[in-house]
């Protein structure tokens, strides 16, 4: 049987999700769908539009796995509009005059922003704040804008996005003023309590805020665009660019034009099964007005759509009501709310706790014999929303005062959560389908748990409640979650490193001997105590036995790649390199016949040498004056920066210089995992400092020191350990939060998870390197001295020793002959590793000859 | 897949025990048939604590490329025995030392056509010479 079609109209996340819930259940393939886009891109994760401004790009956002869009049964049109629904002949017209023909249609057209009426309103430099080309458009206006003037940003609307919009204009360096019809911020949410701490959060972010302020007309600037607005009362404000987030419609004209019943407030009205008053027509996400409402939110819409996938599969799914709890997703403010905020519920009691000098403002909305939980506002402080949230309508174990008051007073009690509590509402996820996933499915760590019930893969704000979960439940079946580092020994990294240490061990025989449960060690422990052994007793990675604990990437100081040939990356501090130094390593790369790629972390890369060439190639590079990369190292990478106030005509300080002292410094320290450092000259933030473990970004003061962030799999944003400290003190701190890395994670754990592991988090390393909590810091300091004095180019000192060379023969019996195995062939003017069937047929030997 | 019989075994002397450091491996470059048809095949050899010597095929099944004498050398506890094993730089896939076994494969697939366990060489250490029974003449 030909599978049946669905269309579905819009490209949205709720589009998405429908879509991969329709081929993740679909598994016989009785559907084909087609996804009707207006905007030129794949669906994509509006939630985090606003850290489009924080550096990251349009791929960044993407959602799922892009497979999905390669299915067969799945056909993505992308930037056509469907103008049309015919439904007596069931098809669709798009904007192109093509036609598809539906067995059934699903109306997935979300929302627009919604402008309200107001002389200017067209003028240029007035933009909404909706999609990726209206960030960006924003993006680029405000930037432009910037070269010229101080840019003075106004937001109308005080709601979530007029707050995030307020903070991206914030991030672009634009100074906003949020202009708020209500009485106080976020006020769809919010108390007036939690609204007046809200501002005085915001305030201190340094966006200014009006509450009670109607906009009423745009002026134009003498130089084009925009200059001002003038409010109901006649106040004028100057503004360059007016974002407008006063709310959103429905996008229902195809449901109206077709007939469909459209809702009071706009929306197509739809049932609890998303079908609308056509059994072959549903509606799903912004655009349904489902149980008299629209709802601007994601996770009812993905409810929705795995509503109506069940639906066509045969099933008798329900929609069963909106969660619309929410999260403020703006840096420094902290803000949700969930339930009943306003106390609506008859009888209801309000219990608050306000500090107005640490703007925080929480409350508690509890059924009339204060037992039930009904809702709450967390403002300044919502780490309790994760664990909160999923209590909405049960009762509170102890006095709900307790979940209120700051971290270290009376203390919450432990929250059991019964197993149809919602712990993820964005992936709609039970408390009782992650146990199951653990004690089941055998899923002992957060990714397995993560991959196998999407707990936590949206906004991830579940995720410290998803973590307590497992480990609640890893320990009632009596799985302790085994710390050991590998069958070889019980410890785990952090344990073995202060066992090392203190028992002066200096050899892997002597560790293994002491430490050890039997054997000889493997491929997880070797190269974890070479690296401990790195930091606690310095030696070449070569020396002696330390040469047998080495992955092949450190034995041959050379990044393996996938043909078996290895890169080779000149250190190149702070990015900076002379025109001598990158013609030596243009001549090198063309002696050699290397691929050569610029890296992320503002270096050379040159693949394609065969470990025979190795020293040959560092025998150049030593005598042009370069020194090993560490680009194969568990260690210090690369400190990317700026080019800083030396050349730049916005920075403050000399970004470079630092970076460059900075990556000399900490060059060749062995880590758990590899270090990435950036320095920004300005607040501008060139060199995405944020997107490294250790992040510093220059103040007129001094340096902010951010750390924790890192790009990668699960990309994460450093968090500010320090402000405007000066140079001397930024090194210290520096210095103690590596080598308090160095010794206390896991193997290769990175700094952002590490953080959240380590006691106390962010609070607790901020104590111990700036407070020096554990009295550890004249160690810390100590180490780091010797560190500095000890360093020696790993590369120059092999070249001076032939014991070390003889590692580098291709092969023990034909030292100097290559591996025949190796071929390539040139792509665009370079080479590449030939395919398996190209090496099929090629002879030829690594040094082609390429010609452009 | 090749295998040693009966016809005509050589014993080739490919280096000298000295060259080769304890716990890791070196490659060797060794005469060879494939279809009656005399070809150079490499070896990964390995030297174990107590200078045993073992060899097995160099190329790793699972990621095509010729590199197992650089992996991590180290044991594997199997039915209260440590196995000495090698695992490939590449994805981590670990290998029984003595009889090629893929006692790990890593969550993958050895590429098409490929069996996950190693071809091994008899080994003999004689005056310190490292030899290495061949197939066909020495070359």
């Amino acid at each position: 049987m030909d599978p049946r079609h669905l269309v579905v109209v819009g490209g949205g996340m709720v589009a998405q999700r429908l879509v991969e819930a329709l081929r993740d259940r679909d598994t016989d393939g009785t559907w084909r769908v087609t996804v009707l886009a207006e905007e030129p891109r794949r669906p994509y994760d509006r939630v985090a539009l606003t850290s489009f401004f924080a550096g990251r790009s349009p791929e960044d956002l993407a959602l799922g796995d892009p497979a999905l869009w390669d299915d067969p049964l799945v056909t993505l049109v992308r930037g056509d509009k469907a103008v049309a629904v015919d439904r007596a002949a069931r098809v669709v017209r798009a904007e192109s005059g093509r036609t598809f023909a539906y067995d059934h249609l699903v109306l997935a057209t979300g929302s627009y922003a919604w402008v309200p009426p107001m002389e200017g309103a067209d003028l240029d430099g007035v933009f909404v704040y909706r999609t990726l080309d209206d960030v960006a458009a924003l993006r680029g206006y405000v930037t432009t804008l910037a070269e010229e003037r101080t840019v003075r940003g106004v937001v109308l609307g005080g709601g979530l996005l007029g707050l995030e919009a307020a903070g991206a204009l914030d991030a672009l360096g634009a100074r906003p003023t949020v202009l708020q019809v209500d009485t106080h911020l976020m006020s769809a949410q919010v108390d007036l309590g939690g609204g007046e701490a809200l501002r005085r959060l915001v305030n201190r972010l340094g966006i200014g805020v009006r509450t009670q302020s109607m906009t009423t007309r745009v002026l134009p600037h003498r130089r084009g665009g925009v200059g001002r607005v003038e409010l109901a009362d006649g106040t004028k404000l100057d503004a360059d660019v007016v974002v407008v987030a006063a709310g959103v419609r429905p996008r229902d004209e195809l449901g109206r034009e077709s007939g469909l019943a459209v809702g009071p407030r706009g929306g197509v009205v739809v049932d609890d099964t998303c079908l609308t008053d056509d059994p072959h027509v549903s509606a799903v996400g912004e655009v349904a007005c489902i149980q008299g409402a629209c709802l601007g939110l994601v996770a009812p819409g993905y409810t929705m759509a795995e509503v109506t996938v069940d639906r066509l599969l045969g099933g008798a799914a329900v929609f069963g009501g909106a969660d619309t709890a929410t999260k403020l997703k703006l840096a420094g403010v902290d803000v949700a709310s969930f339930g009943d905020a306003f106390a609506r519920t008859p009888g209801a009691l309000e219990v608050v706790w306000a500090d107005p000098v640490g703007g925080v403002y929480k409350k508690l909305v509890m059924s009339d014999d204060a037992r039930t939980l009904l809702g709450g506002v967390l403002v300044g402080d919502a780490s309790a929303y994760a664990s909160l949230r999923p209590m909405v309508g049960r009762e509170l174990p102890g006095d709900p005062a307790a979940f209120l008051l700051p971290e270290g007073g009376a203390g919450a009690p432990d929250l059991e959560l019964p197993d149809d509590a919602s712990v993820c509402s964005c992936n709609n996820v039970s408390a009782g389908a992650i146990r199951h996933a653990v004690a089941e499915d055998g899923c002992h760590d957060l990714g397995a748990v993560k991959s196998c019930t999407r707990a936590g893969t949206s906004c991830g704000s579940c995720l410290p409640l998803v973590k307590k979960l497992m480990a609640t439940e890893l320990g009632k079946l009596g799985v302790t979650v085994s710390s050991a580092l590998c069958e070889h020994f019980t410890l785990s990294r952090a344990q073995l490193y202060d066992a090392v240490r203190v028992a002066g061990l200096r050899t892997f025989t002597e560790v293994v001997e002491r430490f050890g449960t039997h054997g000889r060690g493997c491929d997880i422990c070797r190269p974890a105590v070479a690296s401990i052994l790195a930091t606690t007793a310095p030696a070449h990675v070569l020396d002696g036995e330390r040469a047998t604990l080495q992955d092949t990437n450190d034995h041959v100081m050379a990044n393996l790649q996938k043909d078996g040939s290895y890169s080779v990356v000149p250190r190149m501090a702070g990015g900076e390199v002379t025109p001598e130094g990158l013609i030596a390593v243009g001549e090198v790369a063309r002696d050699f016949g290397l691929y050569t790629k610029i890296t992320g972390g503002q270096r050379v890369d040159m693949f394609g040498a065969r470990i025979d060439q190795l020293p040959l190639i560092w025998r150049r590079l030593v005598d042009a004056g370069f020194e090993s990369g560490h680009a194969y190292g568990k260690s210090l990478r690369t400190v990317k920066s700026c080019v800083g106030s030396t050349w730049c005509r916005f920075g403050v300080q000399d970004s470079v210089a630092l970076a460059v002292m900075l990556e000399l410094r900490y060059r060749g320290l062995r880590s758990p995992h590899k270090i990435k450092l950036g320095v920004s000259g300005c607040a501008r933030e060139c060199a995405e400092a944020r997107g490294k473990d250790v992040g510093i970004i220059a103040t007129d003061k001094g340096w902010n020191v951010y750390v924790g962030g890192n790009g990668g799999f699960t990309p994460r944003h450093a968090k500010l350990l320090a402000e405007d400290l000066d140079t001397e003190t930024l090194v210290r701190t520096i210095d103690r939060f590596l080598l308090y890395y160095v010794r206390t994670a896991d193997r290769l754990q990175r700094t952002a998870p590490w953080i959240e592991d380590v006691e106390g988090g962010l609070e607790g390393v901020r104590a111990v390197v700036m407070d020096d909590s554990l009295g550890i810091c004249e160690d810390l300091d100590e180490q780091m001295a010797r560190h500095v004095a000890d360093y020696e180019d790993e590369w120059r000192a092999t070249l001076d020793d032939p014991e070390k060379l003889k590692r580098f023969a291709s092969f023990v019996n034909a030292p100097d002959v290559p591996d025949p195995s190796l071929a390539y062939v040139p792509e665009r003017g370079q080479v590449r590793p030939a395919t398996a069937d190209e090496r099929a047929v090629l002879v030829a030997g690594t040094t082609l000859e390429v010609r452009s | 897949m090749t295998t040693l019989d009966e016809r005509a075994t050589t014993w080739l002397t490919v280096c000298r025990l000295e060259d080769l450091p304890r716990e890791r491996g070196v490659a060797a470059l060794v005469p060879d048939e494939v279809d009656a048809a005399p070809v150079l095949t490499q070896v990964a050899l390995f030297r174990l604590l107590d200078d045993t010597v073992l060899a097995v095929q160099h190329h790793d099944p699972f990621s095509d490329a010729h590199v197992l004498a650089r992996g991590i050398v180290g044991t594997r506890r199997v039915d209260d025995q440590d196995v000495p094993t090698v695992a490939s730089p590449m994805h981590k896939q670990v290998f029984d030392l003595r009889t090629g076994t893929c006692l790990d494969p890593a969550g993958k697939q050895p590429v098409a056509g490929r069996s996950p366990d190693l071809r091994t060489w008899p080994v003999q250490v004689v005056d310190g010479d490292v030899r290495l029974a061949v197939a066909g003449g020495a070359a």
